[in-house]
């Protein structure tokens, strides 16, 4: 017979996933507050689409079915999930990423703990791919669409796709910022301009960038708790900024500022959330950075050169790819092997 | 103020040590039976030189140290030898090793003894005496201390005293230091002295401040440059490698020498039992066991080597929901096969479990990769890969990994969120791959001596030729009527059957796996159980084999 410790650390998968879903709180209440009670909705049918299949894949796997659909870790692939697609995304948008996130993306790579891709963002990858006219209907924030949907009226969009009479979609929704700079640099209006409508706010989009706020508070909460390291928002945050910043130098009128790319988009939810996945992300601190500067580099390359709205999910998967790679070329040296071995 | 250094990783488990130190250490009353296994030390075990039916004295030897590494063990009191034979010892394991079992006369008679001029005898003769008195490291390594008090080829800077004593629970080392702290100095002096060491530093962990106060205060009244160190309780502090670590800077690589690089490490308890052997001559009969857990009294006893768990826990009232015997703490700890082991050399503590005390952990959910077993191992490897090869029986990578750099200390499993049993898949891979080594071994013995045979059944044939042509020649020189010498032919044969051994030796030492050379007891039994595992499985797949023919 041989034993492992007769003790261990009050801790759990379950806590941990826990505690990341109440980091996501800060981010989801501000988005509340500035585009209305619909993402609450989109989150609600994630998650029940998400333990759904995960209880349905653990039957047809033959696996304990409590102890898994009780780690958390399926709710917190719903809740990033429905946090990257448009809030007014009809109801079947939602369980069809949810739904193949989880069956496919987790479960038919062995489940928990051996999934090589974010399922999360394998789920928006499907989504933005098969339905992308669906994908780009953002709620304009508080205060600037010409007209503002009731909880009832949206509720009633998400699951009837109808508006109420006399309302256009095109005057509840915007494009995101990051589009909309996109698509208006295309017309050859200078940045400095187009940051001067109306939905862009102090930093990036209006709204959008308090929301980036309330991702940057939960990751803050996060790293404290050591749920998380610097290491990788740091490097990804930082590679992001370096390679605005670079291009930025280079032409200010075709390039927005370095600082507009940091809250723009999926920026602070995939620094502080979607990377910091340790399932399909590296384990050595120097992995850690490579993979995350590698993941700034390549979302600003996307945003700026590519056709996707956003960077940050493909980006994630590019460099899950990179893992085993990263992990077997980072191995830190042991106890005793350092330079010298000593200090 | 000295400056410490910090190891990569460790934990902050509840240390649970003030329970056992409230009362001072209590001398274990003589139990009705001792039972000492033979076997108690890293290396060979010693022969027994005691037959049933014999009376022995208190401290009379019993148990010759064989050749190479290998200690002796003595008779803990005066009685009569009731048996010699296989018993069930306290490892892990479940399996019996050779034991004397003892039963006391209660006269507590001595053999006769007296201590030796250590300073003025030469070295080999000091480290003979500590080898025939059983000393041997009392952390829990159970070392021969004779063979690290050779100071070699390499300078000593630093003698390392360990006291840190980091793991949960266990304070025999805390009472030791707190009520004997003059004669541990004693025998740190008695150490320097033969490693020449320039400087002496004790390490205690800072929840020990009374163990510290006597220490300092004993430590003054020396003349060697003695220096006692308060370091951060942080587990595992205590591991001799961590120790020096925190001490001097320095890492030691597994598979280095200390003393390459200019230190040497011992326990506290270690250095006390230097002291006894060779001022007064008395051999290692007892040491000092913290019994503490799910009991009402825990405490510190000074108890005799044989002495029966079950004997010594009752001393400490263990609570009706007992339900398993831990020796050693809850980190590194094993599970005891029956209370009515005896203690060893090595058991440093007696942990009564329950599981309200030790609840059995939630099922073991797949690793997520989240590296806290990573931040927290203090040997700098990566946990979560090494469970991964382990798992799959990938042993090579494992290696590749640094499996044996490992050293067991189960932070790894202490911090995982999916509860996987680290470190029971590292003890897992590690006595697979010595046990796969050994079989290599004993294949390449049996080759050895096939080999051997069918070369001396040649010199034989060889021998005869030449025999026969030497009784031709006499033959022929009787008929020349001069006689030629017979026993030169004789010894050149026998000295190349000489040669032949001495080159198959050589050869299985130059061949030998390098992960079997010193095990502890323990290990040798967790190889000895998964040999027994496979003979099983080979005997019930071919049921009809048998023996293997000659
Ligand atoms: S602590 Fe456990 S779950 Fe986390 S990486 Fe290590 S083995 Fe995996
Ligand atoms: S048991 Fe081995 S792998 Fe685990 S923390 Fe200790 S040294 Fe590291």
């Amino acid at each position: 017979m041989l034993l492992s410790t007769f003790i261990s650390k009050p801790d759990s998968v379950s806590a941990i996933m826990l505690k990341v879903l109440l980091a996501l709180l800060p981010g989801i209440a501000l988005y509340v507050w500035y585009y209305g009670p619909a993402i609450l909705v989109s989150i609600t049918l994630a998650s029940i689409t998400a333990l759904a299949t995960e209880a349905a894949m653990l039957k047809l796997r033959d696996r304990p079915v409590k102890p898994f659909l009780s780690d958390n870790s399926a709710l917190l692939t719903a809740w990033l999930l429905a946090l990257s697609i448009p809030p007014l995304a009809p109801w079947w948008l939602v369980v069809v990423g949810t739904a193949f996130a989880i069956s496919v993306a987790k479960h038919l790579y062995g489940g928990l703990g051996n999934n090589p891709f974010n399922p999360a963002m394998i789920g928006y990858a499907v989504l933005i791919i098969s339905f992308p006219s669906h994908m780009t209907h953002w709620l304009s924030p508080h205060g600037l669409g010409q007209v503002e949907l009731s909880f009832a009226d949206q509720l009633a969009y998400i699951f009837g796709g109808h508006l109420p009479s006399g309302i256009k979609l095109d005057a509840v929704t915007t494009a995101t910022p990051l589009d909309t700079l996109k698509t208006q640099l295309q017309l050859d209006r200078p940045v400095k301009e187009i940051l001067g409508m109306p939905i862009y706010g102090a930093l990036a989009g209006k709204g959008s960038e308090m929301v980036a706020l309330g991702y940057i508070l939960g990751g803050a909460y996060l790293l404290f708790k050591r749920i998380i390291t610097w290491h990788i928002p740091a490097a990804f945050l930082g590679t992001l900024l370096v390679t605005a910043g670079i291009f930025h130098l280079i032409d200010p009128g075709h390039y927005a500022a370095p600082l507009f790319h940091l809250t723009a988009g999926a920026a602070m939810l995939g620094a502080f959330f979607i990377l910091t996945d340790p399932i399909s992300g590296p384990t050595t601190p120097k992995g850690k950075l490579i993979f995350a500067a590698g993941a700034g580099f390549l979302t600003y390359v996307i945003r700026v050169f590519g056709g996707f709205p956003d960077g940050v999910a493909f980006a994630t998967l590019l460099m899950n790819i990179c893992v085993p790679l990263i992990d077997a070329y980072t191995q830190p040296p042991v106890f005793g092997k350092k330079d010298g071995g000593a200090k | 103020m000295r400056t410490l250094y910090q190891f990569h990783g460790g934990v902050h488990p509840p240390t649970n040590k003030t329970q056992s130190t409230r009362t001072p250490i209590a001398p274990a009353p003589l139990p009705g039976k001792l039972v000492i296994p033979f076997h108690q030390h890293v290396g060979n075990m010693a022969r027994p030189l005691v037959k049933a039916g014999n009376r022995v004295l208190k401290g009379q030897l019993i148990g010759m140290p064989e050749d190479g590494v290998s200690s002796a063990v003595h008779a803990s009191t005066s009685g009569t030898i009731s048996a010699i034979g296989m018993a069930v010892v306290a490892h892990a394991s479940g399996l019996p090793d050779l034991c004397a079992t003892l039963i006391p006369d209660g006269q507590e008679e001595w053999v006769t003894h007296e201590g030796m001029a250590y300073r003025t005898a030469a070295g080999a003769d000091v480290r003979l005496a500590l080898r025939l008195a059983g000393v041997v490291g009392l952390g829990g390594a159970v070392f021969p201390s004779d063979l690290k008090l050779r100071s070699g080829k390499h300078k000593i800077k630093s003698l390392v005293l360990n006291g840190a004593e980091c793991e949960p629970y266990i304070t025999c080392d805390d009472m030791l230091m707190r009520e004997r702290a003059a004669e541990i100095i004693r025998g740190a002096e008695i150490m320097r002295f033969m490693l020449d060491a320039e400087e002496v530093l004790i390490g205690i962990e800072d929840n020990k401040p009374e163990a510290i106060a006597a220490m300092q205060l004993a430590a003054a009244a020396s003349d060697d440059k003695m220096e006692v160190i308060v370091v951060p309780t942080i587990y595992p502090s205590g591991g001799a490698k961590q120790l020096m670590r925190i001490l001097t800077g320095i890492e030691i690589a597994a598979g280095v020498r200390s003393t390459e690089k200019g230190m040497q490490c011992f326990n506290v308890a270690t250095a006390l039992s230097i002291y006894r052997a060779l001022q007064f001559g008395e051999p290692l009969l007892s040491r000092i066991v913290t019994v503490t857990g799910n009991v009402r009294n825990a405490q510190n006893f000074e108890v005799l080597i044989g002495a029966p768990v079950n004997e010594l826990v009752a001393l400490a009232d263990p609570l009706p929901d007992t339900n398993l015997y831990i020796m050693g703490g809850p980190m590194m700890g094993v599970p005891l096969p029956s209370a009515q082991v005896s203690v060893v050399k090595a058991t440093n503590c007696i942990i009564a479990a329950s599981d309200k005390l030790f609840p059995p952990p939630p099922p073991a959910l797949p690793c997520i990769r989240c590296t806290r077993c990573a931040e927290a191992c203090p040997a700098d490897l990566q946990p979560q890969e090494l469970f991964w090869f382990a798992q799959s029986k990938n042993f090579g990578k494992a290696q590749e990994y640094s499996l044996f750099d490992c050293i067991e200390c189960g932070a790894c499993s202490y911090v995982c969120p999916s509860h996987i049993p680290l470190v029971q898949y590292y003890r897992f891979a590690k006595s697979e791959i010595r046990a796969l080594e050994h079989e290599q071994a004993a294949a390449d013995l049996a080759r050895e001596r096939y080999e051997f045979r069918q070369s001396r059944i040649e010199r034989d044939k060889q021998e005869k030729a030449e025999k026969l042509a030497q009784k031709e020649m006499t033959a022929l020189a009787a008929r020349q009527s001069a006689a030629t010498p017979e026993a030169a032919a004789d010894n050149s044969a026998q000295l190349r059957i000489q040669a032949a051994v001495e080159h198959a030796r050589e050869q299985a030492a130059a061949a030998r796996p390098k992960n079997i050379d010193t095990l502890t007891p323990r290990q040798q039994a967790e190889i000895a159980e998964i040999e027994a595992r496979r003979a099983k499985a080979r005997e019930m797949a071919h049921p009809d084999a048998g023996q293997p023919k000659e």
